[in-house]
């Protein structure tokens, strides 16, 4: 990972070469450098990335994740690995839950195809550009979108005698 | 049914065979037919002959659905626990030859109908053995992506509880079904609260 002043010099980069209101922050936490990115930029700064002087060539990694409480929910990560700095680094853009949207980066990055699927298949965020945008691990016909943290649990409640009064028994 | 055995000498066969080959021809009449009948033949309902046929040579589908299988694999594959003896040991890899389907392993949403059309498949008679807690009741996936508890697509016989079941206790279970398919099939806790007659029919 770059060190915290590395950081700060990628995002300086970024701001110069892509746009200024691109970078919304920095994060560098555990050894773990983040540059939080606004999502209708995302995609000039992965292109950027990919190109700059010293490149990050690999997308390791392209996920999703829901911030519940916080404002906005969605998150998606993109983790960049670069052979020539021997370095990782992870850029994370932030959506509201209300029809998320955000640029493909599979011409990019072609291993992006399954993952953006998989993270529109568990987020329902919806990646413009995709030739083949559809569920990729439920069903086609499934409802919802699971992983969110405001969806049901799913399966039945285990009856014990503490809550057997909270449910409606098979019985009944 | 009670079988003794008692070793026969050779003369005794060649006689009894004699005796066999005359009364198929019909031969054999009076005291002769009496001794005959009462020596040599059983009686029998058909249903139960057929029952007892099949309840001694079921054909397990080979089919696995998760960590269950593995177990499965190594109770009706393996010469350890030598499901042999109870005439089980021959895995159908087709549903059309097969008459057991053991679900080993939890039942995801997706796999659902596809075991629902291999049990479609699978001819008359047949049997479906729940094996392990996610098969029976969905276990410890209480989420979006597994059925709870296939009896909600599935007419099931025999539930087999543990993660996984030991051995043992699947050879238990087929021993059950055993006994379900000769008709009298395992009152369980019905008969340890002695609540027969209490069933609910629909």
């Amino acid at each position: 990972m770059p060190d915290a002043t590395g950081l700060e010099l990628i995002a300086q980069q970024v701001r110069e070469n892509v746009a200024d209101e691109a970078v919304t922050g920095t994060m560098y936490a555990r050894e773990q450098a983040t540059l939080e990115v606004a999502p209708e930029h995302v995609r000039e700064v992965l292109a950027f990335l990919r190109e700059a002087g010293e490149p990050w060539e690999n997308l390791m990694s392209l996920h999703g994740c829901d911030y519940l409480p916080e404002e906005p929910r969605l998150g998606v990560h993109y983790q960049l690995l670069s052979m020539e700095r021997c370095d990782r680094l992870c850029v994370k853009t932030r959506l509201g839950v209300d029809d998320p949207r955000l640029p493909t980066v599979i011409d990019l990055f072609p291993t992006a195809d399954f993952q953006e699927r998989e993270v529109f298949d568990m987020f329902g965020v919806f990646f413009e550009g995709h030739p083949d945008m559809r569920r990729i691990l439920m069903p086609e016909d499934y409802e919802g979108f699971p992983q969110r943290r405001d969806f049901p649990m799913g399966g039945e409640p285990v009856l014990f005698t503490f809550n057997e009064g909270k449910f409606p028994r098979w019985y009944d | 049914m009670e079988v003794t055995r008692t070793p026969v000498d050779a003369g005794d066969l060649r006689v009894r065979q004699l005796r066999a080959q005359q009364m198929l021809r019909g031969e054999l009449a009076g005291k002769d037919l009496d001794e005959f009948v009462e020596e040599r033949l059983l009686f029998t309902t058909l249903e139960t002959a057929q029952n007892w046929a099949r309840k001694n040579c079921l054909f397990p589908l080979g089919f696995g659905l998760a960590c269950c299988a593995i177990e499965m694999i190594t109770v009706i594959g393996s010469p350890r626990n030598d499901l042999a003896r109870f005439g089980a040991e021959a895995i159908r890899f087709t549903p059309r030859q097969a008459d057991l389907l053991i679900l080993s392993g939890r039942v995801s949403i997706k796999m659902a109908p596809i075991i629902r059309r291999l049990y479609d498949q699978m001819l008359e008679p047949k049997w479906v053995i729940a094996m392990g807690a996610c098969s029976s009741t969905a276990g410890m996936f209480n989420n979006y992506a597994v059925v709870a508890g296939a009896d909600k697509f599935l007419p099931i016989d025999i539930y087999v509880p543990g993660c996984p079941p030991r051995p043992e206790a699947l050879i238990y279970g087929i021993m059950k079904l055993q006994d379900k398919i000769m008709g009298t099939p395992d009152m369980g806790w019905r008969e340890r609260y002695r609540a027969e007659g209490t069933e609910e029919v629909e």
